[in-house]
């Protein structure tokens, strides 16, 4: 049996992480997915990391300071241009 | 509108189109170097370097359309050269690498807890705030905190994380699950102290889950 067979759930969760953050080889990827078409819990499990990966993906993003703001401007204000003084 | 490509020193309309495209990112350019940083002032100052080095190199841009992607490179590049602590770049792994991982969804899932609604991992996230998960990411170490903001919030391939950090890839690997699972008991924990959850934490869920779940 090779490392990336599924036969158990256990096989299934051990690549979960890698399925949901599509790494995993097409074949493989392929085996997760069926197995998560076949086993609810598998299914819920995988469905829960997928919405915690997308709520961290949500603070990607802050809002900003103004002082953050006009010192960017600031910095941009200086910067040389062609013909410019 | 400017031209494509800038080879020689940029002008004033460069400037202008350079300006409005930072504004328009900085919410992402910041709320990333705060993941990274930590620390609101540090994550103040990795934005700043990484616009001024996006202007040094703006010539060297190909394509404007790909600037967005170009723009948080330069800033993950710069948080690495400038950033990036002595501890965070050492071999940092787990010591002790057969450590049960923490899963929440198993925690969530003890037979022993109740629950009002219908599924508790989806009441669960509900409750969840946006500080909770800022917090939780916040608290991680170092060395795997920056692994989790790089893949889960930014959404980088593995490779491209290994590349940027200059460890291998089965330490990115080894980082994320480490790093994930010291994230998820940090949010178990404080979804205990706020009243998130119900029931016996000391219960053992390698027991009751493993049933549980050969019961599906």
């Amino acid at each position: 049996m090779t490392k990336n067979e599924i036969r158990s759930c256990e096989d299934a969760l051990r690549l979960l992480a890698a399925y949901i953050d599509r790494e995993l080889p097409g074949p493989t990827d392929a085996k997760v997915e069926h197995h998560l078409e076949t086993c609810r819990s598998c299914y819920s499990r995988a469905e829960f990391e997928k919405r915690l990966k997308a709520s961290l993906a949500e603070l990607g993003s802050e809002p900003v300071r103004p002082a953050l703001a006009e010192r960017v401007n600031t910095l941009i204000r200086t910067f040389s241009v062609a013909g410019g003084d | 509108m400017p031209a494509q490509t800038v080879h020689s020193m940029p002008s004033e309309v460069d400037r202008a189109w350079f300006g409005e495209r930072v504004d328009t990112l900085l919410p992402e350019l910041y709320g990333r170097a705060l993941r990274l940083c930590r620390h609101r002032a540090n994550a103040e100052d990795l934005v700043a370097e990484a616009v001024a080095r996006a202007w040094e190199s703006l010539p060297s841009l190909e394509d404007r359309d790909a600037f967005r992607a170009w723009v948080f490179r330069i800033l993950n590049n710069a948080f690495v050269s400038s950033c990036r602590t002595a501890r965070a770049k050492a071999d940092h792994e787990p010591l002790d690498t057969t450590d049960r991982a923490f899963s929440l969804f198993e925690r969530l899932h003890q037979p022993i807890l109740l629950w009002w609604g219908s599924s508790p991992e989806t009441d669960f996230l509900n409750r969840l705030l946006r500080e909770d998960l800022e917090r939780a990411i916040h608290g991680l170490p170092e060395p795997f905190r920056e692994v989790v903001a790089l893949v889960d919030v930014q959404g980088l391939p593995y490779q491209e994380v290994a590349d940027l950090l200059d460890v291998p890839l089965g330490t990115v690997r080894s980082r994320l699950s480490r790093g994930r699972s010291l994230l998820q008991e940090a949010l178990w924990e404080h979804g205990i102290e706020a009243g998130l959850v119900e029931g016996d934490r000391k219960a053992d869920p390698n027991t009751s889950e493993k049933k549980a779940h050969d019961q599906e």
